[in-house]
């Protein structure tokens, strides 16, 4: 009983730790003044303002949308990609699992020099023949799309492995064409994996801050970048609003997500 | 009570609201080879898996050597388990695998050495001492889980359906060995499985088990020739089981037909269930019998032909080494000996075992 | 069964932008600004300044890795053993937080610590003894642990919770108490994960500039920092890519040490 005890009180610490600033920017959400250190009654002042910042709601704009696309496109060229990985003979899989490994692995400030380095020469090598390029959204996403990919393979892969393949087979054998094999039985089968590669692509595009930094360029602000670039003349309260709306908001469809009462049919299921 | 080696009083054990053990009374002596049998879900495995100490029971006692050890966690137990997927270390090679629980006991060097000796010649995998468990087929793990728990000298070995992951052939040639292996050691073995043949094979007694009950405590003989009820003789190998009445003592009426038997004190015109196994019909000519009937399927079974034959609106399951088509006459006799008789079950409940299997 | 073709648009993917920046950055290491080749980018680090940077990152990211290690692995104990596991709760608990900004996030902790902060008044009031811990290397390593802690639990967490509960239950059989079994059976199978929470959270830790950004106060300066002001501060290069490779050097080590354990058990999803 005590053990049990000293468990929750330990779990409780961690949860604490992890979940303490993002209640101090909750309730900096919701102060009226200004300065982060006091507390000037609550308010909602903020909240408004943040509707009428255009810089932000831009930011938040390009935010939505790289997050999307990138999501989109690396669970689409991920899940190709793993298909295809699992049914390589082991050194070739294994060589390409390190590729894929690497955007992970990778120090973030590396791939994102080496984003930099990449995009600025072609863009040197373009101006030669007198086409203009220069780093902006396009830049930015394909940097999502390449740190995400691993994310995407590494959730399907798993899926790929408790597929039965004589499923496929059967498919075949029925008369399903390759496509219609695939889509029909292939898909539905490892969906969760290619589901949760996508959700998972797109928390991990919405938070990152260091690889948009270096392959920006001049516009794409991104929430991240420009609160980095606020940080001299101090962060807009503004900002403590947003995430607050954001947090809450993906709160509150985990929440029902994980509560509907269809999931808990599935586990029972599954004892 | 002297020589009970453990004795299980009163068990009760309750998962999510469903009884898996229902005041459950059964003990075991010494130098025994005993097999808890029945199907999934019988209770058997929970019963080993109390005896191991990995189980706490809701109610009632676990008595070892006279000492109650219900509470006592499975390290401080002198029994020890053979897991059904063997459960190996993987991280650690054979030799260390076996040596792991002299180990824990403190035992000296050379002491282990000797151990780790012995017991791979017993389960006969000599040399085996450096090699990893992943580099092992499964016979062969299986075979190092036996030897990673005798080394530590238990006076019980409890094995969880050891042989259930093995193919056919192994299965029957490792029956052999474990037999022999408990008469080398001396000890009991407590054996669950599911499968009848292995423990007919193997045991001095068998406790047949279902939903939670005990079915039958016997040899393997009695189990096999006086099931008491339809549950162990459905269970047990094939059967004829037959709704029937009970006349008068050794009279019985199976559909129409008379039939002698031995079976005495079911009353007068009592409603029973008459279990006769297959191997014990005796086909013969056309009136030669007790009943005639005609041959409806038949197939050849490689040590026999097995047929079915309608008579007293029943389909009779006959094993037989000598040939009748389909569509033969024949008739049917079967030796009073041979006729189990067995009060029809009471309540809806036991009814629902029989349906069960 | 598929077309090898299905291959095809990723692996032109990966050479386009994983293999040929990569490139990039060894030939920038490798030249000077005339394209010639020289070893003295590689050499930049060690001049005092870059020296002592890179040595307060290992130092920094092997501490907070530690700390990481010995929060995490109670935790993925008892989440494997309660049924709290088993939901996805513990995806929620820690992918949540990343909806809420990552600068953000970490700039809280500047309110929660600072002098007057949130928890400086609150040891005032309780009569505790006060600290100072905003703008040095402490708070650097506060928020290293802070930010990259679900890494090292995830993977220790995957592999513990796949161990076979028989397997465990054997070397209870055998004679071990609880903790002879932990450090006997369970410690060293968990090493996959174990090892791949190091790398997960080592790696970030030493090649990071943001958190001694947003934490040290701009003054302390990590290898991150030195080489992300020679790119954004125009300041050269070369110089920059010399150094990401000497970095690079560091993050192999431990990716190969992780390789050699990793059978894929530890991954982090």
């Amino acid at each position: 009983m005590i053990k049990k005890w000293v468990q929750r009180f330990y779990l409780f610490l961690i949860i604490l730790f992890l979940y303490a600033p993002i209640g101090t920017l909750i309730v900096l959400s919701f102060n009226n003044s200004r300065t982060s250190v006091k507390w000037g009654g609550f308010s909602l002042k903020w909240y408004q303002q943040l509707f009428e910042s255009k810089t932000i709601l831009a930011a938040l704009g390009n935010t939505l949308l790289l997050a999307l696309l990138s999501a989109i496109f690396a669970t689409i060229l991920g899940t190709l990609a793993a298909i295809a990985i699992y049914h390589m003979k082991k050194r070739r899989q294994s060589i390409c699992m390190s590729i894929v490994n690497i955007p992970m692995l990778n120090a973030e400030i590396v791939t994102g020099i080496a984003f930099m380095l990449l995009f600025i020469s072609v863009g040197n090598l373009l101006s030669i023949f007198g086409i203009h390029f220069e780093m902006g959204f396009g830049t930015v996403l394909i940097g999502h799309i390449t740190f995400n990919l691993p994310y995407v393979v590494l959730s399907v892969m798993p899926k790929l492995k408790q597929l039965n393949l004589s499923m496929y087979e059967a498919a075949l054998d029925l008369g399903a064409g390759e496509g219609q094999a695939f889509f029909r039985i292939v898909l539905p089968d490892i969906m969760p994996g290619v589901l949760s590669g996508f959700l998972l692509s797109f928390t991990m595009s919405l938070d990152d801050f260091v690889i948009t930094h270096f392959v920006k360029g001049l516009g794409a602000d991104t929430l991240s970048t420009l609160i980095y670039s606020e940080l001299r003349k101090g962060i807009k309260p503004e900002m403590y609003a947003l995430s607050t709306i954001m947090f809450l908001a993906v709160f509150v469809v985990l929440l029902l997500v994980n509560l509907s009462p269809q999931k808990h049919i599935k586990e029972e299921q599954h004892r | 009570m002297s020589n009970r080696l453990i004795d299980l009083q009163h068990i009760t054990k309750i998962y999510d609201g469903h009884k898996v053990l229902d005041d459950l009374n059964l003990y075991f002596n010494e130098n025994k080879f005993l097999t808890l049998l029945g199907p999934s879900g019988c209770g058997k495995t929970t019963t080993l898996r109390i005896l191991g100490g990995f189980e706490t029971p809701d109610e009632g006692r676990v008595i070892f050597n006279g000492e109650d050890i219900t509470n006592l966690p499975p390290n401080k137990r002198t029994l020890n388990t053979v897991f059904q997927k063997y459960a190996l270390f993987t991280h650690m090679n054979i030799a260390e695998n076996i040596a792991f629980g002299l180990k824990i006991s403190g035992k000296s060097k050379a002491y282990i050495d000797d151990k780790i000796k012995y017991a791979l010649k017993l389960v006969n995998l000599d040399g085996y001492e450096k090699r990893m468990p992943d580099s092992l087929s499964g016979g062969q793990q299986q075979r190092i889980a036996i030897a990673r728990a005798i080394v530590n000298e238990p006076k019980v070995l409890l094995l969880d359906e050891p042989l259930g992951a093995l193919d056919l052939k192994l299965r029957q040639e490792m029956q052999y060995e474990l037999i022999r292996m408990k008469n080398e050691l001396g000890i009991t073995f407590i054996y669950v499985t599911h499968d009848q043949e292995e423990a007919l094979t193997m045991s001095d007694t068998i406790v047949v088990m279902n939903q939670g009950y005990i079915q039958q405590i016997g040899s393997p003989e009695d189990i096999y020739n006086e099931p008491t009820n339809a549950f162990v003789a459905d269970f047990i190998g094939d059967s004829n089981i037959f709704p029937g009445t009970m006349v008068e003592d050794k009279v019985v009426k199976i559909f129409d037909t008379i039939f002698p038997c031995v079976d005495t004190g079911f009353g007068h015109n009592k409603p029973v269930d008459v279990v006769i196994r297959p191997e014990d019909v005796e086909l013969g000519k056309p009136g030669k019998g007790t009943v005639d009937g005609v041959v409806s399927h038949q197939i050849f079974k490689g040590v026999h032909y097995e047929m079915e034959v309608t008579a007293c609106g029943q389909e009779w399951l006959v094993q037989s080494t000598k040939m009748h088509p389909v569509g033969e006459h024949v008739s049917i006799f079967v030796d009073p000996f041979n006729i189990q008789i067995m009060n029809k079950p009471e309540s809806e409940d036991e009814e629902a075992v029989v349906l069960d299997v | 069964m598929y077309k090898k073709s299905l291959s095809y648009p990723y692996l032109v993917w990966a050479a386009a932008f994983i293999i040929i920046p990569l490139l990039f950055i060894v030939y920038y290491g490798l030249t000077d600004r005339s394209g010639a080749f020289t070893l003295e980018n590689l050499m930049a680090i060690a001049t005092a300044e870059h020296s002592k940077a890179l040595f307060l990152s290992l130092l920094l990211s092997l501490v907070s890795t530690a700390i990481c290690l010995l929060l995490a692995y109670p935790l993925a104990l008892i989440l494997s053993n309660s049924k709290l596991g088993r939901s996805g709760f513990i995806i929620f608990l820690f992918i949540l937080p990343m909806w809420m900004n990552f600068l953000l996030r970490t700039l809280a902790w500047v309110v929660l610590l600072d002098t007057n902060g949130v928890l400086d008044t609150l040891f005032k009031t309780l009569g505790l003894p006060r600290f100072k811990i905003i703008n040095t290397p402490a708070a650097i390593v506060f928020g290293m642990v802070y930010d990259f802690l679900p890494f090292m639990i995830l993977p220790i967490y995957n592999v513990i919770s796949k161990i076979d509960i028989n397997v465990i239950n054997a070397a209870r059989d055998l004679g071990a108490n609880s903790f002879q079994t932990l450090y006997k059976v369970i410690f060293p199978l968990s090493l996959p994960g174990v090892i791949s929470g190091i790398t997960m959270v080592f790696v970030p830790s030493l090649t990071t500039f943001v958190i001694s950004t947003l934490l040290g106060g701009g003054k302390i300066l990590l290898i991150g920092n030195v080489i992300e002001q020679e790119f954004m501060k125009g300041t050269s290069w070369h110089v920059g890519s010399g150094l990401s490779l000497v970095l690079m050097l560091f993050i192999i080590i431990s990716m190969v040490l992780s390789s050699k354990y990793d059978n894929g058990e530890g991954n982090v999803l």
